[in-house]
């Protein structure tokens, strides 16, 4: 009976845990719609998510499309068709590897630092000065951060899908002989404007919840510099679950038949 | 509504627990207008909490907080917001936003109420700086920059830009060196005056409740055990506050070693 009542006690936490989120999601997302709205805040967001991320992202999208022409032409050699590597570059940049390899570098690079500061400014009492100066924390605070990341990460991985098929088209050209007008008419005749538009809807649902995972973990911390460090973890982990998790969920919307 | 006799601030049977551990069991406080209250007592008596619950930071289980006779406990919106916007706190360690300059943080209430435009509100952060003896170099540096004394002072500076009817000061000298201490105290008590606020102050410091106190009152597990004017504490008969002003370790008053 004491093992059924210790998961039974696992399970109502973790439905617990999911209600709070979801009141934390909402509350949120009413006050990225009601006024005021704090400009500045939002400005000095999309540059930190949009803008300082772009080296990161840039990074890892062109070297996984360099190893994917690779990977694929060593495959796609066995049955001499190695004229497909283009397009399975590009399918898979555009539609995979872009918004989730940049939802998880965005995860480690600003989660992190989002939950480190939201739990500072907890610890330090900087929330409770925002309450006692005619600002709602979750208003100044966290809408800003969503928006940011709901509306950035799409740019982000519009670049990265640029910066991968290029990655590619530079290992197909300079290492696998092909001629550089066949590589790039196949990406073409290959890639849908669909493959990139559910890419983008991709990225804005990880740029939303990498915000959400990185607010909520910093504005619920406690304990001082160890909760702090707690919740930059939480927020890492439970991001990148979610981003994969959430990958799938919306790769079945769009493409299951 | 402005009874002269009906107090600035009036809390009544103050109760608020954390979990199993009841911090607040009955606090009863009045504060009049102009008056300055200093609640003294040991660490983990719910001080802290008790000025949360007034700000409402910390909602209170039970009992009533009446600020100018109209009851502040479960206001939400639009009125929580109305009383709390009277209202200034000095938090313990500053809580200065470190994202922004020393101007920007005085000027932040100022700009978040919308009394004024951002370049609106510069000249009164510097001026309100200048109140608090920092010059006008200061208001362009990052908090960070800035010592422990300084950062209370932007904080107080912080605190009196926006002319709160009701002032609260959190430890305002811990951490500080007995003559920066000294320095806090005589602003708090010239921009109280300034201002014309009521001043609900806690401290375990005796030196700084002397100086800023009209009234004490000694909070001792959860409840008001004594209060009275400040010239009354020496003699007073309370055995909970002769221990504690005298510092003692033996007395009524034990302290919890281990929680």
């Amino acid at each position: 009976m004491k093992a059924l009542a210790a998961i039974g006690r696992a399970f109502l936490a973790l439905l617990e845990g999911i209600g709070r989120l979801a009141l934390f999601a909402a509350l949120a997302i009413s006050h990225i719609l009601r006024p005021p709205f704090y400009p500045r805040v939002l400005l000095r967001q999309m540059v930190d998510i949009g803008y300082y991320s772009l080296p990161v992202v840039a990074l890892t999208t062109l070297f996984s499309g360099m190893v994917l022409a690779l990977q694929s032409h060593t495959g796609f050699a066995r049955f001499s068709a190695e004229g497909a590597v283009a397009g399975v570059v590009s399918l898979a940049i555009t539609r995979e590897l872009a918004p989730v390899l940049a939802g998880l570098m965005v995860a480690g690079r600003v989660g992190a630092s989002m939950a480190a500061e939201l739990g500072t400014m907890r610890v330090t009492e900087q929330i409770d000065a925002l309450s006692t100066l005619s600002t709602d924390p979750m208003k100044y605070l966290v809408a800003p951060r969503l928006l940011a990341g709901f509306t950035m990460l799409p740019l982000l991985v519009l670049v990265g899908d640029v910066i991968g098929i290029f990655g590619g088209y530079i290992v197909g050209i300079y290492k696998l002989d092909f001629a550089p007008a066949a590589y790039i008419d196949q990406t073409w005749r290959f890639v849908e404007i669909h493959d990139v538009t559910t890419g983008l809807v991709k990225a804005a649902a990880f740029g939303f919840l990498v915000s959400l995972m990185g607010c909520y973990h910093g504005y619920r911390s406690q304990g001082g510099a160890q909760g702090v460090g707690r919740a930059a973890t939480d927020a890492v982990v439970s991001s990148a679950i979610l981003i994969l998790v959430f990958n799938y969920i919306i790769t079945e919307l769009f493409f299951a038949k | 509504m402005n009874n002269p006799d009906e107090p600035k601030l009036r809390i009544r049977g103050l109760c608020k627990a954390f979990g199993a551990k009841s911090v607040l069991r009955g606090v009863d406080l009045d504060a009049r207008a102009g008056e300055s209250v200093v609640i003294i007592g040991g660490s983990g008596t719910g001080k802290s909490v008790t000025i949360k619950c007034v700000l409402g930071l910390v909602e209170p289980d039970s009992g009533s907080i009446l600020v100018d006779g109209i009851e502040s406990v479960g206001l939400r919106g639009a009125a929580r917001e109305a009383v709390t916007a009277r209202m200034g706190m000095l938090f313990q360690g500053g809580a200065l936003f470190d994202s922004l300059s020393v101007w920007e943080n005085v000027a932040f209430g100022l700009v978040a109420a919308g009394q004024k435009s951002r370049r609106e509100a510069k000249p009164v952060a510097l001026d309100t700086l200048a109140r608090v003896g920092l010059g006008p170099e200061v208001g362009e540096l990052m908090p960070a920059e800035l010592s422990g004394g300084m950062q209370k002072r932007v904080a107080l500076a912080r605190v009196i830009a926006a002319n709160p009817d009701i002032v609260f000061f959190d430890e305002p000298t811990t951490g500080l060196d007995p003559i920066m201490a000294d320095v806090i105290n005589d602003l708090i008590v010239q921009c109280v005056r300034e201002l014309g606020a009521t001043a609900l102050s806690i401290t375990h410091d005796m030196v700084s409740a002397r100086k800023i106190a009209d009234r004490i009152a000694m909070l001792h597990d959860g409840q008001i055990v004594w209060s009275g004017p400040v010239s009354e504490v020496d003699r007073c008969d309370n055995a909970y506050v002769d221990q504690f002003i005298h510092a003692r370790a033996s007395g009524p008053i034990r302290m919890a070693v281990r929680r």
